[in-house]
């Protein structure tokens, strides 16, 4: 039943918001930014929960990646130090990296996997890192269906929007 | 016959933020509201350093070494740059969460806690998560809408909530957070320094030209001298005794909101789940560990609307990416939990060990 577009533009033209699911922090592991893997109800008949679960997981391993604690970030954090912090006018830190690839690998999933389903997935950093929003779009040609919320461009912010991160 | 040109206006995402900030240079600064006292901390700094370079710095660069100004400059310069750091960055706020999903996580709750009967109170939101075999609450937050992560606390000052919440210090006219903390304890660091190494070679300078033209001559002659070691002592007690407090907090890996709270002390309480036992390792994480950007945009441009150059009001724009005030529902209703106002979030309070705190004596 999902609609098959394989765009996103057209995805929002055709389409209409039908909810939105968030998916929650998990902090079992303290306060380094990881996301549940708990399978939402609501998308038991939009996407496989293995698909699911493979994104989650790989955006959090790439969060892990970006808070991880060792050599290299000693390193750059004493090379910031030692220069007054200006270093970090000319250079990007390391979380700004894997934040950019994060962002890219977001924009393939919502190409490849997501929007052909009726979904979009939105970069936790647009909102705050406190959720990832996953908006289930309802094929306005073939609904009958209850479409709930607004028809707007919430999903707008979306799309694997690489310029979330402000400036620090 | 005159043209108007009509420019567009671009709206940046930080002109519509809640809470109580201040922008600065289009949103590339951020700092709260009162800042009086922030200018007295610069102009006490700048200041004492302008007159130690002035008057005692020559004389000392001729009769003991150059390699004394050279030396507080580079102090004075890092401790300028550390405090402007620590006063303009985002300190590690949270955006608050836009209205879709404070209505999600309204659901969840009144689907744990069932549906509150008009009129009363709603429960307290908590959630309970364990960390590392500890069960750490989450608290959640009525004005930003969310469930705070560990560690984070709202100041009711700025009105925000800031993640890894130490303090808010009016000295440097920001809260201090997890973005902003290393900078914070960089600064007061380098400006005990400063502050040692200034009063020491006032107290040199003194000792010097005294034996020269007498104590009074001395005086005289440059009484800014009087002025710098009055400064420099009474900073002395704050500073280093706060230096020294910050360098106890880092090294077992605690806030000061913690601290204060008792979180991780007591027989019946968690031990902090957050310190890795080692106090090289605490003062790693906390002083070179990855920094997470800001997750505020500031700087990001808001859509603009059909109707052009009316500023968006708040129910109108559908589409919008910054979260406004949603109509409250009656959960919703400002039931402001008492710990959420009170001052565990604010300057702390004097304690028997600790030496005056920052609200108290002038800092240099």
């Amino acid at each position: 039943m999902a609609p098959q577009v394989h765009n996103l533009q057209e995805l929002r033209r055709s389409a209409s918001l039908a909810t939105k699911v968030f998916i929650q922090r998990d902090y079992s592991e303290g306060t380094i930014c990881q996301f549940q893997t708990k399978f939402p109800p609501e998308l038991d008949s939009r996407i496989e929960r293995q698909l699911f679960e493979e994104t989650v997981k790989t955006l959090n391993n790439f969060y892990a990646e970006a808070e991880k604690i060792g050599g290299s970030s000693y390193l750059e954090g004493c090379l910031a130090c030692a220069t007054a912090y200006f270093i970090f006018l000319c250079m990007e830190t390391h979380y700004e990296k894997v934040l950019k690839k994060i962002s890219r690998y977001i924009q393939e999933q919502n190409e490849k996997i997501f929007a052909p389903r009726g979904l979009l997935l939105t970069d936790p950093v647009e909102r705050g890192m406190r959720v990832i929003e996953i908006s289930i779009y309802e094929d306005r040609c073939s609904s009958g269906s209850s479409s709930s919320g607004s028809s707007s461009g919430s999903g707008g912010s979306s799309g694997g929007g690489g310029g979330g991160v402000g400036s620090r | 016959m005159s043209v108007m040109v009509v420019r567009k206006k671009v709206t940046r995402k930080w002109e519509k933020l809640p809470g109580r900030n201040t922008f600065c240079c289009d949103g590339r600064v951020m700092m709260a509201r009162q800042k009086g006292i922030f200018y007295l901390t610069l102009f006490l700094i700048l200041g004492t350093c302008t007159l130690f370079f002035a008057f005692e710095c020559r004389y000392l660069a001729v009769q003991l070494s150059p390699a004394i100004p050279v030396f507080a400059a580079m102090l004075f310069l890092f401790s300028m740059a550390t405090l402007l750091r620590t006063s303009f960055s985002d300190p590690g706020v949270i955006p608050r969460a836009l209205p879709d999903e404070a209505a999600f996580i309204e659901m969840e709750i009144e689907a744990t806690n069932g549906t509150v009967p008009q009129g009363q109170r709603p429960p307290p939101r908590i959630k309970n998560f364990q960390i590392n075999n500890q069960i750490v609450k989450l608290k959640y937050c009525y004005t930003c809408k969310i469930f705070r992560p560990p560690r984070a606390s709202h100041c009711s000052i700025c009105d925000n909530c800031v993640e890894r919440f130490d303090h808010h210090c009016p000295w440097v006219g920001n809260c201090v957070g997890k973005r902003n903390y290393r900078y914070f304890y960089l600064f007061i660091l380098s400006l005990s320094l400063l502050t040692i190494y200034v009063f020491a070679f006032n107290i040199v300078y003194v000792a010097l030209k005294s034996l020269k033209i007498g104590f009074l001559e001395t005086l005289k002659e440059t009484p800014g001298t009087v002025l710098e070691v009055l400064i420099c002592f009474f900073t002395l007690w704050s500073v280093v005794g706060l230096t020294g407090f910050h360098t106890f907090l880092v090294a077992l890996n605690q806030t000061t909101n913690e601290d204060i709270k008792g979180s991780w002390t007591g027989k019946n309480r968690v031990q902090n789940p957050y310190s890795h036992g080692n106090i090289v390792k605490n003062c790693c994480e906390v002083l070179c560990g990855p920094l997470p950007p800001s997750v505020l945009d500031r700087r990001g441009i808001l859509p603009l609307e059909e109707s052009g150059s009316r500023p968006p009001s708040t129910q109108e724009t559908s589409s919008s990416l910054l979260p406004q005030s949603p109509v409250p529902t009656e959960p919703l209703s400002s039931n402001e939990m008492p710990e959420e106002t009170s001052t565990p979030e604010e300057m702390p309070p004097p304690e028997p060990p600790e030496p005056p705190q920052e609200v108290t004596d002038a800092e240099k």
